[in-house]
């Protein structure tokens, strides 16, 4: 009882892990260059994107989930795909969560990067793309925060994921989706249990990441 | 490439800012040797001026004219800024980036930037990260670093203006050399003396206008102009 209880937490924690860290990859492919391209382009809809993503960072995930619901449903424009209850369902709800958040925090300290950089890039001519690609590597540090954080909404994230990804055992259920279930049956010391193993895997991702930034920081000094 | 850029020629130059004429307008015939320092009173223009020959700050009315393409003139340009701007990475890869920019490889850009730092005397640094250096380390770094192309020419504004005697002096030991290089070089500075030392010839500023132009020995031995002659005094002109 034990042996199949703990490889089906190991299960749905490695389930949890593969979502969000997918997200995670995804969203950042978006939102740092996103985030590089709003600091140095001056074009016009630029504040008004700004507002958007900062509204967007507002967005209640079970909203998100809604509509995604819809999208993917089978009368829905994307239901042809068959992509609803799957984890593929649950990474696009998670990356249209994480998005926003990680492209804010990212564009605050690249402005600032820029701001300090500006007058020497503008002076030696870089080409738009180098310009990005010198505000993404230099702040590095400051993005992985930003990932970090990204992290944190993705993994803890329940309302949108239930609802696209239907909670279903052995396929879509993860730890919040989980404990979220065993809290409805009243299965607390279940459901504490695996709220431990999520609080222990979003510390320790964390701690891998910062201890990456930490040995990093130390090779450069 | 030095003689192929010039003379720059600027005629009825001017550049402003929401409506305002920060400078000009400003006839200006500048040479192909030697260093052309720019002085006159703060907010006289200087920093604005240098900006316009290189490129950054907008050309609002008039001309400014290189002899050759104005594109190919900026690839042979470099500018230090009155406080420096780091980059935060090390001194190494500083001095690594612009070569980096027009394609070079990365051993042969770890190599020169090694030559580059002993030039200017930052060899032990080389690992350590720029932000942390001093004032003058990294004004000297700076001016590395824009010197590592090889470029024609260089825009210096005041470079030295928050160092204290020593690393001004160790600067304008590098500056002499890149000159001595043939190196076309184009600074402005508010130190007098520095501008006596260094100057072949020099552009006096006031309000945004040329109040005389001229080889450094006729200006400094007998200013044309009475403003000249005041700034030159120490008085406070306009
Ligand atoms: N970005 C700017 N916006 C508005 N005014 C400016 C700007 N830069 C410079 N000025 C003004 O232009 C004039 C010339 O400035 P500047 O070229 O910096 O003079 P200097 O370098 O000789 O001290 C000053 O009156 C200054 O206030
Ligand atoms: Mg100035």
């Amino acid at each position: 009882m034990v042996v199949t209880l703990d490889a089906e937490l190991l299960d749905i924690a490695l389930r949890s892990l593969r979502v969000t860290l997918t997200a995670l990859v995804i969203a950042c492919a978006i939102a740092l260059p996103l985030a590089a391209m709003l600091a140095v382009r001056r074009y016009r809809w630029r504040r008004a994107t700004i507002a958007v993503l900062n509204a967007l960072m507002g967005l209640p995930p079970v909203v998100v989930g809604l509509i995604v619901y819809i999208l993917l449903s089978r009368s829905g424009p994307l239901g042809a795909l068959g992509l609803l209850f799957t984890p593929t369902a649950m990474i696009i709800a998670q990356v249209i969560i994480i998005v926003p958040l990680i492209a804010s925090i990212a564009h605050q300290s690249l402005r600032d990067l820029w701001a300090e950089y500006h007058d020497l890039l503008i002076s030696m001519n870089v080409t738009q793309s180098q310009k990005v690609r010198t505000l993404l590597w230099d702040a590095r540090r400051a993005l992985l925060t930003a990932a970090l954080a990204g992290f944190g909404r993705g993994i803890g994230e329940v309302g949108a994921i239930m609802i696209v990804g239907g909670n279903i055992d052995n396929v879509t259920r993860v730890l919040t989706t989980a404990i979220a279930l065993e809290t409805g049956k009243g299965q607390f010391a279940l459901a504490l249990a695996l709220g431990f193993i999520l609080i222990a895997l979003a510390i320790s991702v964390n701690l891998i990441i910062h201890w990456m930034g930490q040995t990093e920081q130390e090779s450069r000094w | 490439m030095v003689s192929v850029m010039f003379p720059l020629v600027l005629q009825a130059a001017e550049t402003s800012r929401r409506g305002k004429r920060l400078i000009g307008p400003i006839d200006l015939s500048l040479e192909g040797h030697g260093v052309t320092v720019v002085i006159g009173p703060n907010g006289a223009g200087k920093t604005t001026l240098l900006r316009l020959m290189h490129g950054t700050a907008r050309l609002n009315k008039g001309s400014v004219q290189w002899a050759c393409d104005t594109a190919k003139a900026r690839e042979a340009q470099a500018f230090v800024f009155q406080r420096p701007v780091m980059l935060r990475r090390t001194v190494r890869e500083n001095l690594m980036y612009p070569l980096r920019l027009k394609g070079a490889r990365k051993t042969d850009a770890h190599a020169r930037a090694e030559t580059a730092a002993r030039a200017v005397g930052l060899e032990d640094f080389l690992e350590r990260s720029a932000v942390v250096l001093s004032g003058g380390e990294q004004q000297k770094l700076a001016i590395a670093r824009a010197l590592i192309t090889k470029p024609a020419l260089v825009f210096l504004d005041e470079p030295t203006s928050s160092l204290d005697g020593r690393a001004t002096r160790d600067i304008e030991g590098i500056l002499q050399e890149a000159k001595a290089a043939g190196t076309r070089l184009i600074m402005s500075t508010h130190d007098m003396g520095q501008a006596r030392r260094i100057a072949d010839d020099v552009v006096f500023l006031v309000n945004g206008s040329v109040g005389e132009q001229d080889a450094a020995s006729t200006f400094f031995d007998s200013p044309k102009t009475e403003q000249a002659r005041a700034f030159l005094r120490g008085d406070i002109i306009a």
